[in-house]
């Protein structure tokens, strides 16, 4: 089930909130959706899932078109919407009857479905309680039931961890993770981490525009800068300044080396060499030479953050 | 357009919540008391004041008090779910917009006839103590739930337009008021367009109903307005997509 995106155009009064987007979701991948609040990804979800057309461009959904075939495209589709919109004065039980009826599944058909997804959601517990005396990680599990009530082949979810403790996010990270796994799913976030945990692809838009498009390990080899490695050693009485840091600099491609700090025969340097470039084996090479231990090598990755911040914020 | 092809099986889980919401709350019955209270005070007052086993001071009541009492009833059905979000959830479902907004209707309308069905009791009262016209009766209550209706279709349209609640219900009662007192106002009218507005006028339509004859022009009233309103609250629906 693959989805899409063409040439994505929505204009509310005269501003744009997405701006000539335009993008594939392959069946059974996860996708991201990063990028600061009003983005367009609340907006490009909303046009996927029906709910409002596009000012103009087209969005298929396993080749059919939203504006034409709105019907079959949402029996496709189960949607999670931002801040989980639920019916408060409903039991658990009947409000998943009722999303389920609203998916036309009847009689046994229906009733295997719901126990299935009570059971796969965490919801015995909890079957025979109005939605409104439930804890927000609860209302969050009812939302994900009625999204996968009638099984959809594509999952779309607007920020579905949003406002949960950890222990809650982690756990419906998992849900995600178990429940997307033959499912084609957008989702959107603004916790990086969680697109690293969870996510193939990562699609970063700002101000209406698509700014980046990748895997999270593409996009942060992309925007890596100079390589960053800090090096703890124990030198015994070699001078750290004097005569340590001269022989770091010759290892290879290094371009800069800072004391951090030293004391008691240790010293720890920030060592800087040209980007993309690994040294970590000529460093330790060096160390082996001069007889010096090395305590602890790191070399620093770009974080999603960082990648995040810089093209964000540009 | 979508509205020409609806599917019952859509329909009739939207009704079915809709009813139960309003009957899980302590909202219908309250307004079912205070309706009886009314009605029913009104009735046995001037009962033995005409002193004539008729219904008619009932249907003279009703519409009036529909007035108020139909925009409330119908006051949340859009704007509710507009404003908790649920609406979004729901026109994401394979439902069509029309399907939602009938679905609404037919359940305020079932709520409607639930709270006039009591008021059969002053027919049996009515048995006792003399011989009532059943006809005119029969007659009456069609043109009270006909009314009914027609004021339901216009509150539902009114809830569409906004997510307060209370804008809905005034907005509502504005125009049912409108359509109330288009026949009562004719004489303020010029004599060329007079015979447009008190066709228009609800009244005009229930009162002939309400002396016994069925006629198909009011029929085609009631009918038409109910539909116009009733398109119109599935635009106001579709306005997410202008």
């Amino acid at each position: 089930m693959s989805i899409a995106v063409r040439n994505l155009v929505k204009n509310y009064g005269d501003t744009a909130a997405i701006n000539d987007i335009s993008f594939d979701v392959k069946t059974g991948e996860i996708l991201g959706f990063l990028g600061p609040n009003g983005a367009g990804k609340t907006t490009t979800m909303k046009i996927i899932t029906c709910y409002m057309p596009p000012t103009s461009g087209t969005v298929e959904v396993d080749g059919l078109d939203t504006a034409a075939a709105s019907l079959e495209v949402r029996r496709k589709i189960g949607y999670l919407p931002e801040m989980n919109p639920l019916y408060l004065d409903m039991n658990v039980i009947d409000y998943l009857e009722y999303s389920a009826q609203l998916h036309a599944l009847r009689g046994g058909a229906m009733q295997h479905r719901i126990k299935e997804m009570v059971h796969v959601c965490g919801l015995e517990g909890v079957r025979h309680k109005d939605i409104g005396e439930l804890s927000k990680g609860y209302r969050q599990r009812v939302g994900l039931a009625q999204s996968m009530i009638h099984d959809p082949e594509v999952l779309i979810m607007d920020e579905p961890t949003s406002g949960l403790d950890p222990n809650q996010i982690a756990e419906i990270r998992a849900l995600i993770r178990q429940l997307g796994r033959a499912k084609t799913v957008i989702l959107s976030t603004h916790i990086l981490s969680e697109v690293q945990a969870t996510c193939d692809r990562v699609l970063i838009i700002h101000e209406g525009k698509i700014v980046a498009d990748g895997t999270p390990a593409q996009l942060q080899h992309d925007f890596q800068g100079a390589d960053t490695i800090t090096l703890e050693l124990k030198t015994g009485g070699a001078d750290p300044l004097g005569a340590v840091a001269p022989k770091i600099r010759s290892a290879g491609a290094v371009t800069g080396v800072t004391l951090l700090a030293q004391g008691d025969g240790h010293s720890t340097f920030e060592v800087h060499a040209d980007k993309g470039t690994d040294i970590r084996e000529a460093l330790f090479r060096v160390a082996v030479a001069e007889g010096w231990v090395v305590l602890e090598m790191h070399r620093r990755v770009t974080t999603l953050e960082e990648v995040f911040h810089k093209l964000t914020t540009a | 357009m979508a509205a020409l092809s609806l599917s019952l099986s859509n329909v009739g889980p939207i009704y079915r919540r809709e009813l139960r919401s309003y009957f899980n709350s302590p909202v219908a019955y309250v307004v079912i008391v205070v309706f009886l209270a009314i009605v029913g005070w009104y009735f046995s007052s001037n009962l033995f004041l005409i002193n004539t086993a008729s219904m008619r001071v009932v249907f003279e009541l009703v519409p009036l008090v529909f007035l108020f009492f139909v925009p409330a009833v119908t006051m949340r059905l859009l704007a509710e779910e507009k404003k908790s979000g649920t609406l979004e959830l729901l026109t994401t479902k394979p439902v069509r917009d029309a399907e939602i907004v009938l679905g609404k209707f037919l359940a305020a309308w079932s709520l409607l006839a639930a709270t006039l069905a009591p008021t059969l009791v002053y027919l049996i009262t009515l048995m006792f103590l003399g011989s009532p016209d059943l006809g005119p009766v029969i007659a009456g209550y069609i043109g009270l739930l006909l009314t009914g209706g027609v004021y339901i279709a216009i509150g539902i349209f009114a809830s569409g337009l906004t997510e307060n609640q209370i804008v809905a219900f005034l907005v509502g009662l504005l125009i049912v008021l409108a359509l109330f007192l288009a026949d009562k106002v004719l004489i303020y009218m010029p004599s060329v367009i007079a015979p447009t507005i008190e066709y228009m006028g609800i009244d005009y339509h229930f009162g002939s109903i309400a002396r016994g004859v069925i006629d198909s022009r009011d029929i085609i009233y009631f009918g038409s307005v109910m539909g116009f309103a009733l398109m119109l609250a599935t635009a106001s629906l579709e306005r997410r997509k202008w």
